[in-house]
């Protein structure tokens, strides 16, 4: 699954390293133009850009990033991430009405300190279960924090309908709630958590989950502390997701509600993750956009093609449909997702360019 | 106490209902190793097909036997195009095939037969009669009769004939069972068709209980609690489970949602196979899989 025994080999040969020194930079360079070209957006784009489609792309991201470091790089499959957006959303939510002083920043981490928590506490059954067992149980978490919401007005402050408006967002004076601040708080989180995770996933700890996912059995053998990785590894992706969460609630919604982070969303993020690719950092934003993107674009053409003759339900039928087909269709063909492909095609190009 | 046993009577009967689906489970695991998620949406296309076909004023008899070859052409189809190419894969990644997979069935058989809400009525009257002081409804009972003569139907099936020796063959060493001529993809084939056979029976029974709905995919999320508790490849596992999380289900509707505040049974179920899970991983009826470097 991971790159490193190939990149290992290939570095005995001098003239692949040229390549491999070129691809890094050229890879290097394309993230540097990306987020130059994301931080100068709201300079361009009108609020629908920022509101629809930047917005949740950028968080679906945050959460597939999540995921991807339980799922991808420490191997332990998780329906719950719906759920873990939840604790998330409703402790930031509980945080920022009870606690005002803090600063949001603040809210958020220990919004998402509060979710890794409780990932935590739901990874127990990954130290004796594995595989899909382990779906099955972190179903049971989704379907209890689910009902858990939905059930206690304490979490919801006892709103009467069983959706909230998010407090207003403000950081050091300068509000945040326009479509621009909503953007550039979301945008600066993603960075800032993915350039950590990203740094953690080659850390010893990262190293520890790849070897947990491919065979725990075997790292557990060569000395690898199995049970206290799976465990951080539940912690980490939780308080990623966690974040996620509250970003979802109030920087794109504008509301908490449980509905929106039912099990149709956990499924959306392990799509995202399997389309984009598991085990690699750029997959995130890879399947994110895949995801955000293409229901936008069927929605359009879906209109303009039939002229409106054919009704939305119809629509998000074929939609789903395609989904599945793609699933299954990656799944065979390239299982490591689109990060793949990308990646193929940043060697072929660097290759060119040393020739 | 007499309103406890009628709560536990309707459970265990609801149970028999989760237990249909699950034993379709049980079949394909059983052979392929696959935890099918797609189950639930074969239930749906099946019911949907029928009800469809009987809309059109076709006869019952007919309606069921076009209802069983579209099953058993998805069958076919699943098997050459998602499962022939994944063989050797781990577990979760055709896991993960078979959700696709029922996203696919799900979006197609809406397309093609629409996503409104159908009534489907099997002739079966649902007066509940009264049975040593217990009222009980008659259509469980059916549902329960019926359950109980697959099992029967299953295990002569599995045990004595031929195809069924060859599947068990399967299931216990592939490679052995290759070596002396079995076909693996025949059997699979066989095995995805049968399965298809049962969802098409708890389809219809679910259809006539709730309508034909979309709703009816959920069933696959209440019948993965009752694999959990009974094991993967135990049809007898499959049963028990099904009686344990419809009695747990309605029990704890009962008594422990007055405490919390109600609708308990959507992670009742769950819990209570996490609780398993812990204390025997395998199920109840399962066999434990041997670990090896």
């Amino acid at each position: 699954m991971s790159t490193i025994g190939t990149e290992a080999i290939e570095g005995f040969n001098p003239s692949h390293e040229t390549v491999q020194s070129t691809r890094d930079r050229l890879r290097a360079g394309s993230v540097v133009v990306l987020l130059a070209a994301l931080a100068g957006i709201p300079l361009v784009a009108n609020d629908y850009w920022l509101n629809a489609v930047l917005i949740p792309f950028l968080i679906m991201s945050l959460t597939a990033l999540g995921l991807n470091l339980l799922m991808g790089y420490a191997g332990q499959a998780s329906l719950g991430s719906g759920g873990f957006m939840s604790v998330g959303a409703y402790a930031t939510y509980n945080l920022l009405l009870r606690l005002p002083e803090l600063p949001l920043p603040v809210s958020l981490l220990l919004g998402g300190i509060i979710s890794g928590l409780v990932g935590v506490i739901a990874g127990l059954p990954s130290l004796r279960i594995k595989g899909f067992y382990l779906v099955a149980s972190t179903l049971a978490t989704q379907f209890l924090l689910e009902w858990l919401f939905n059930q206690y007005g304490w979490f919801s402050n006892y709103s009467t309908s069983s959706s909230i408006s998010a407090p207003r967002l403000a950081f050091l004076g300068h509000d945040l709630s326009s479509p621009t601040g909503r953007y550039l708080l979301t945008l600066t989180t993603v960075v800032v958590v993915t350039a950590v995770a990203a740094r953690l996933a080659r850390s010893q700890t990262g190293r520890a989950w790849m070897a947990i996912r491919d065979m725990d059995t075997a790292a557990s053998v060569i000395g690898v502390p199995v049970s206290a990785g799976k465990l951080k590894a539940f912690f980490v992706s939780s308080l990623v997701i966690g974040i996620a969460g509250a970003l979802w609630a109030f920087a794109y919604l504008g509301t908490v509600d449980a509905r929106s982070f039912n099990l149709d969303r956990s499924f959306q993020v392990m799509f995202a993750i399997i389309i984009g690719g598991m085990g690699s950092i750029s997959g995130n934003f890879l399947g994110a956009a895949f995801m955000i993107f293409v229901p936008i674009l069927l929605d359009h053409f879906g209109g303009g093609v039939f002229g409106g003759a054919v009704d939305p339900g119809q629509l998000e039928n074929f939609q789903k449909a395609l989904f599945g087909a793609l699933i299954v269709w990656f799944l065979i063909k390239e299982p490591r997702g689109l990060a793949a492909l990308l990646s193929r095609a940043w060697t072929r190009l660097a290759s060119r360019i040393n020739r | 106490m007499s309103f406890f046993i009628e709560t536990l009577v309707g459970g265990l009967l609801a149970g028999v209902m989760y237990s249909l689906v699950a034993i379709g489970f049980v079949l394909v695991f059983k052979a392929s190793g696959v935890f099918n998620f797609a189950q639930g949406s074969m239930v749906l296309c099946a019911a949907l097909t029928f009800v469809t076909l009987r809309d059109k004023g076709i006869d019952f008899w007919l309606a069921a036997l076009i209802t069983l070859a579209v099953m058993v052409l998805i069958a076919i189809a699943v098997e050459r195009v998602v499962l022939r190419p994944l063989v050797n894969r781990p577990q979760i990644t055709l896991f993960m095939a078979t959700l696709g997979v029922s996203f696919v069935i799900e979006g197609l058989a809406q397309i093609v037969m629409g996503a409104s809400v159908h009534e489907l009525d099997l002739g079966i009257v649902d007066t509940p009669i009264e049975i040593g002081g217990v009222q009980v409804s008659q259509f469980d009972l059916i549902a329960a009769g019926t359950a109980g003569i697959l099992v029967v139907a299953l295990s002569i099936f599995f045990n004595k004939t031929r195809v069924g020796i060859a599947l068990r063959a399967i299931a216990d060493d592939p490679q052995a069972a290759l070596s002396i001529g079995i076909r693996l993809q025949t059997l699979w084939q066989i095995v995805w068709g049968v399965a298809g056979f049962v969802s098409l029976v708890a389809g219809l029974l679910w259809g006539a209980r709730q309508g034909v709905q979309f709703a009816l995919t959920l069933v696959v999320l209440k019948a993965l609690p009752v694999l959990i508790i009974g094991g993967f490849t135990s049809i007898t596992g499959a049963i028990v489970g099904g009686l344990i999380v419809g009695a747990g289900d309605s029990l704890a509707e009962i008594y422990l949602g007055s405490l919390l505040g109600g609708s308990v049974s959507t992670w009742f179920s769950y819990v209570l196979a996490v609780a398993f899970l812990l204390i025997r991983p395998a199920g109840l009826f399962g066999e434990a899989p041997i670990e090896r470097i």
